[in-house]
């Protein structure tokens, strides 16, 4: 019988990321409930000594793939090997982060073994041992709660910012193994070239705890250092609509909303955003919502928690002042 | 070069989704049906890829009949054929369903590049393509930024966007990517091509035609089960900062992150 619940972590340039401790955290709130382990499974190359921070946030055990064609994420090598361990092991629930790499991953592996996979979610709980999953769907404008039928094991990515993260417990000790497994090259079809790194530090906006956001307001790239400045100050990463985006403002990446990045943070501070409905559904989950925009009618208001009605190019730079004050 | 772009429908992203009283879907009268933003990104990289190297765009989509007017789209902007699979026993199939539709539509067709959405702006699963690739046993490429083919036709180099940053992935060809946001600008099609796509050829298919259990599709085979379907929790519209220069409205909001919301 399947048992058990695994979680996937995953690392950058040899760190683990935050989602791999999201992740262990909620595995093991869901493993108490079935009162049975958690195991973390972590690929790469030369990552073992890694292995025990995932047991500080709760996993029982690490299983410990290690191979230098696993040094970086490649769909192939990474689906190969989780694929041969879930058919050795036969976990009940493999959970993933919902980033990039989660995303790429879980589909690839649900096909793979023949699963259901539940994309994106930002709760789970357990009937009868078996998984419901909570996903927001049309970017957030309605939410699915979804079951598994005749799927083990039963696979999930969360949606990274979401789970809370357990206190780390630094006397937990955890079982530590080496994976079984066989790896061809021939099987690796892609190869990664090149990372090409943003400017360096920047929190993604998928991830940040803070975003200031700016919109057709900004009136233009060279006014986005008004925010910036705000941004440095109180560690957020700067966002943006789409039509600053599609003005060439600011890259694609930084897209807010539906055809954008869907994103959580704790404070989201949109200025000359109108607050457009695919706007709304991609930062609608925010904490805190501010506003800050000239037309006292914008529907963004509709939305925050805190509205200011005034000229952003006032209102921004006074509110760095005001911080300033503050910290 | 012959490229195949799978293509689905979806609601307009300025639909205000409402669930149907059965709690299980949502209400689609009035619903106007677009082709998912990130599958026009799609068709227009293969337009671009075929004009570069010659051969056929073909349009694939699984889905009822409306969906012919998406793939007509499609067929005016600068494809050459369309494949539509319409067949009831195929609605509700989960993501892997649906590429197994499709893997069994194209397992008879000659291609090196398949391109797929990043994602349905509806359902937001972002399954297909990967499905798809591991079906057809060849390697994936998601959330395609920026695609060159090498000049001999046999490889692709492609920009994937990661978290702080992108990466730049070499695969062989045959070779299936997910388009992201970015990746060109969708031209519109023109009056001619609208006229012109009248006349491209456009294949109906049920599941008969296609080499495929009709137990692997649809609900049947679905391995994902959707209970329910809620709207999320309504904001509520909340103070708006008082103060009579914006000076005053700044100092109030700071004090209101501080001391109220706690967040500085
Ligand atoms: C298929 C599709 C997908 C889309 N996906 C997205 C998406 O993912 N994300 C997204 O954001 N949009 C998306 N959109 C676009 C969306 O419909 C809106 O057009 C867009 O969000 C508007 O951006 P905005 O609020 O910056 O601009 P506007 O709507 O023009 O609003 C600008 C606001 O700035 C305010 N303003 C101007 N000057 C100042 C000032 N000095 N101080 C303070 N306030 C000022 C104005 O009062 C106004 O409210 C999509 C559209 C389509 C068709
Ligand atoms: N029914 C379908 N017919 C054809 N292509 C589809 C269908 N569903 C999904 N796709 C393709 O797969 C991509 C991802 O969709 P999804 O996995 O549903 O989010 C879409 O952008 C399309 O390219």
């Amino acid at each position: 019988m399947a048992q058990g619940i695994w979680i996937v972590a995953e690392h950058r340039e040899g760190e683990l990321r935050k989602i791999s401790f999201e992740l262990v955290s909620e595995g093991k709130r869901l493993a108490d409930k079935m009162g049975q382990p958690v195991t973390a499974i972590l690929l790469g190359s030369n990552i073992k000594e890694k292995a025990s921070m995932l047991g500080k946030y709760g996993a029982d055990k690490v299983i410990v793939a290690d191979d230098n064609r696993l040094a970086t994420y490649t769909t192939d090598a990474y689906v190969s090997v989780i694929a041969q361990l879930a058919q050795a092991h036969e976990p009940a629930i493999i959970l993933l982060g919902a980033s990039v790499q989660g995303k790429d991953l879980s589909g690839r592996l649900a096909a793979r073994l023949g699963v259901g996979m539940a994309q994106d979610c930002v709760a789970v709980s357990l009937d009868n041992s078996n998984l419901v999953a909570e996903r927001p769907i049309y970017a957030g404008k309605a939410y699915a709660t979804v079951t598994f039928k005749d799927s083990s094991p039963q696979i999930a990515t969360a949606r990274p910012n979401v789970f809370e993260l357990n206190e780390p417990d630094e006397s937990r000790s955890v079982e530590i193994t080496d994976a079984e497994f066989s790896l061809d090259d021939s099987q690796i079809k892609t190869k990664v070239v090149e990372f090409i790194q943003e400017a360096r530090g920047k929190v993604d906006l998928t991830e940040a705890e803070r975003i200031v956001s700016g919109g057709r307001g900004m009136k233009g790239p060279e006014n986005y250092n008004v925010l910036e400045e705000l941004a440095d100050l109180i560690g957020a990463t700067v966002g943006a609509s789409r039509s600053a985006v599609d003005a060439g403002w600011r890259p694609h990446s930084d897209q807010v909303g539906q055809t954008g990045k869907v994103v959580s943070p704790n404070l989201y501070i949109a200025c000359g955003i109108s607050g457009a409905i695919q706007h709304l559904a991609g930062m609608s989950t925010s904490k805190y919502i501010v506003a800050i925009n000239k037309d006292p009618d914008a529907p963004i208001f509709q939305k925050a928690d805190y509205g200011v009605v005034g000229d952003l190019f006032d209102i921004v730079p006074a509110l760095t002042e005001e911080i300033k004050k503050i910290l | 070069m012959n490229f195949l772009v799978c293509l689905k429908q979806v609601p307009d992203t300025e639909t205000q989704i409402k669930v149907a009283p059965d709690g299980m879907s949502i209400v689609t009268d009035n619903i106007k049906w677009v082709m998912n933003p990130y599958d026009e990104y799609a068709v227009e990289e293969a337009l671009r890829l075929k004009e570069k190297f010659g051969g056929d765009v073909t349009i694939i989509g699984v889905g009822p009949k409306r969906l012919t007017e998406s793939i007509r789209t499609a067929l005016a902007m600068g494809a050459d054929k369309g494949i539509l699979v319409d067949d009831p026993s195929v609605t509700g199939s989960d993501s892997l369903g649906t590429a197994r539709v499709l893997a069994a539509v194209i397992k008879d067709l000659d291609y090196d590049i398949i391109l797929c959405g990043k994602q349905g702006v509806d359902d937001d699963y972002g399954l297909v393509g990967s499905g798809l690739a591991e079906l057809l046993d060849i390697p994936q490429i998601s959330i395609v930024l920026k695609l060159e083919v090498s000049e001999d036709g046999s490889s692709v180099k492609a920009h994937r966007e990661v978290e702080g940053g992108t990466l730049v992935i070499e695969a062989s060809l045959p070779a299936l990517i997910t388009a992201q946001k970015g990746l060109n600008e969708p031209r519109y099609a023109s009056l001619p091509g609208i006229m012109k796509a009248k006349k491209k050829p456009f294949d109906v298919k049920t599941l008969a035609d296609l080499d495929l259990d009709a137990s692997e599709v649809g609900e049947s085979g679905a391995k994902i089960k959707i209970m329910q379907i809620t709207p999320p929790k309504e904001r509520e519209a909340g103070k708006i900062v008082e103060g009579e220069t914006p000076q005053e409205k700044a100092a109030n909001l700071a004090r209101l992150l501080h001391e109220e919301a706690k967040l500085i």
